[in-house]
């Protein structure tokens, strides 16, 4: 089974303050495949997922999506692919719901509260739904970021550290959401320090910085 | 792209409304540096009529900016901003809707409250609706100038002072033109030149303003 990459990166380089964190960096990655990026502390992980969602330019080098360099898809991009970084993205002040909602009416995307519902049931969320963010730990908070991944209903799925500050259960939990939606056709690109077992399943890597 | 527009719109109004703290501070600064003229000056009618105007705008400035340094800071530090830059629109929308939503957040209500300001500095009644109408198309520029030095300070150390260096600048126009056609009104010479300038740069901040705060904002993220 092999399908035309719909993502790929020739030859980037990123550079921070005159400093080369890695080059010459490529990969394509196709519709039901994953991409493990592996690296240690520092060594230009979440830039390269950075330049990969478009937040960030290359120093050199392209990413295209379907065939058209980043820039210049921004719209369509922004409708095929879902962005978890190190921080949330959710409003404190907003319930889990009110979050989603949001998330929602910004994407154009009508909301199916009941599934908005069940998702956050889903990831272990069904007693805080009336609860502003504010209220809840690290790791609930990650997991209402995660419930807005999967209602998003994106193709490509970039996820900095999806598993941090999610305990045994959670940490299963998501694992079982990016398999279930790479097996499903999805694209996920993840960076973790954590042992990933996505079973029969096994991702693509790329190594920075070594 | 309305729709888009609109949905930055409401959630700004419904952060704001969440976080009404805030929100007062800027207004309650307003009505205190209008206050404090009067008392500091001295009940004398004619000398306060003339300076009305002029500490008006000025306060409104202040006022104005006091709340801009918020406009992307706090989606800057919890990744909303992030996700707002990456949604299926142009940035330039973005930031088009951030500004309306901080002008109807912030100057509208600066809108409501002028008159009666106007009144301690026994402005007479043409005056204040002029002042108010002044207000109404000089704010919005306020606000959309303000995005622009907001995006550029966003995440720095100091940024609250960057900001008030860069932008006051570019406000001199506003208030030169905004208290000038209070001036003009009481002066008796018409307040319609003044007017019609301040809605040329109205309409010159809505076209570039947010082209530019999309450009900076892209910066300041990456």
């Amino acid at each position: 089974m092999s399908h035309p990459p719909l993502l790929s990166a020739q030859d980037v380089a990123c550079e921070r303050s005159e400093h080369t964190l890695f080059q010459g960096l490529g990969f394509e990655l196709g519709a039901g495949e994953a991409l493990l990026v592996r690296g240690g502390n520092g060594r230009g992980k979440t830039s390269l997922l950075r330049i990969l969602c478009g937040l960030s330019q290359p120093a050199s080098g392209t990413v295209h999506w379907r065939g058209a360099p980043l820039a210049r898809v921004h719209e369509q991009y922004g409708r095929e692919m879902a962005y978890v970084g190190h921080v949330n993205g959710i409003k404190d002040d907003l319930t889990p719901l009110e979050n989603l909602r949001l998330a929602a009416d910004l994407g154009g995307r009508a909301l199916d509260e009941d599934a908005a519902v069940a998702a956050l049931e889903g990831l272990g969320l069904g007693r805080c739904l009336d609860l502003p963010a504010r209220v809840l730990s690290f790791g609930q908070r990650r997991r209402v970021a995660l419930a807005g991944l999967v209602m998003a209903g994106a193709l490509l799925w970039i996820l900095d550290e999806p598993l941090t500050g999610l305990d045994v259960h959670g940490v299963a939990l998501v694992e079982g959401l990016i398999r279930d939606h790479v097996l499903a056709g999805g694209m996920a690109i993840l960076t973790t320090h954590q042992p990933l077992s996505l079973d029969g399943l096994t991702p693509k890597s790329v190594s920075v910085g070594d | 792209m309305l729709r888009f527009l609109t949905a930055v719109i409401r959630r700004d109004i419904l952060l704001a409304a969440r976080r009404r703290g805030d929100w007062l501070t800027a207004q309650f600064f307003f009505v205190m540096v209008t206050s404090l003229f009067p008392l500091g000056i001295g009940p004398e009618p004619a000398m306060l009529r003339t300076i009305g105007p002029g500490v008006v705008w000025v306060a409104a400035l202040l006022a104005c900016l006091l709340s801009l340094g918020r406009l992307y800071a706090d989606d800057h530090r919890d990744g909303s901003l992030e996700q707002l830059l990456l949604a299926p629109y142009s940035n330039a929308l973005l930031a088009l809707g951030k500004a309306i939503a901080h002008w109807i957040i912030n100057g509208i209500p600066l809108l409501l409250i002028a008159p009666v300001l106007g009144i301690q500095f026994g402005l007479p009644a043409d005056a204040l609706a002029v002042l108010v109408l002044s207000l109404a198309i000089g704010t919005p520029v306020l606000s959309l100038l303000g995005g622009i030095g907001a995006a550029l300070t966003l995440g720095l150390r100091g940024g609250g002072v960057l900001i008030t260096l860069l932008i006051l600048p570019l406000y001199v126009p506003v208030l030169i033109f905004g208290a000038g056609a209070v001036d003009g009104t009481l002066a008796g010479t018409g307040a319609e030149a003044h007017l019609s300038l301040l809605g040329a740069v109205l309409v010159m901040a809505v076209l570039v303003a947010p082209w530019i705060s999309a450009l900076a904002l892209r910066v300041s993220v990456e």
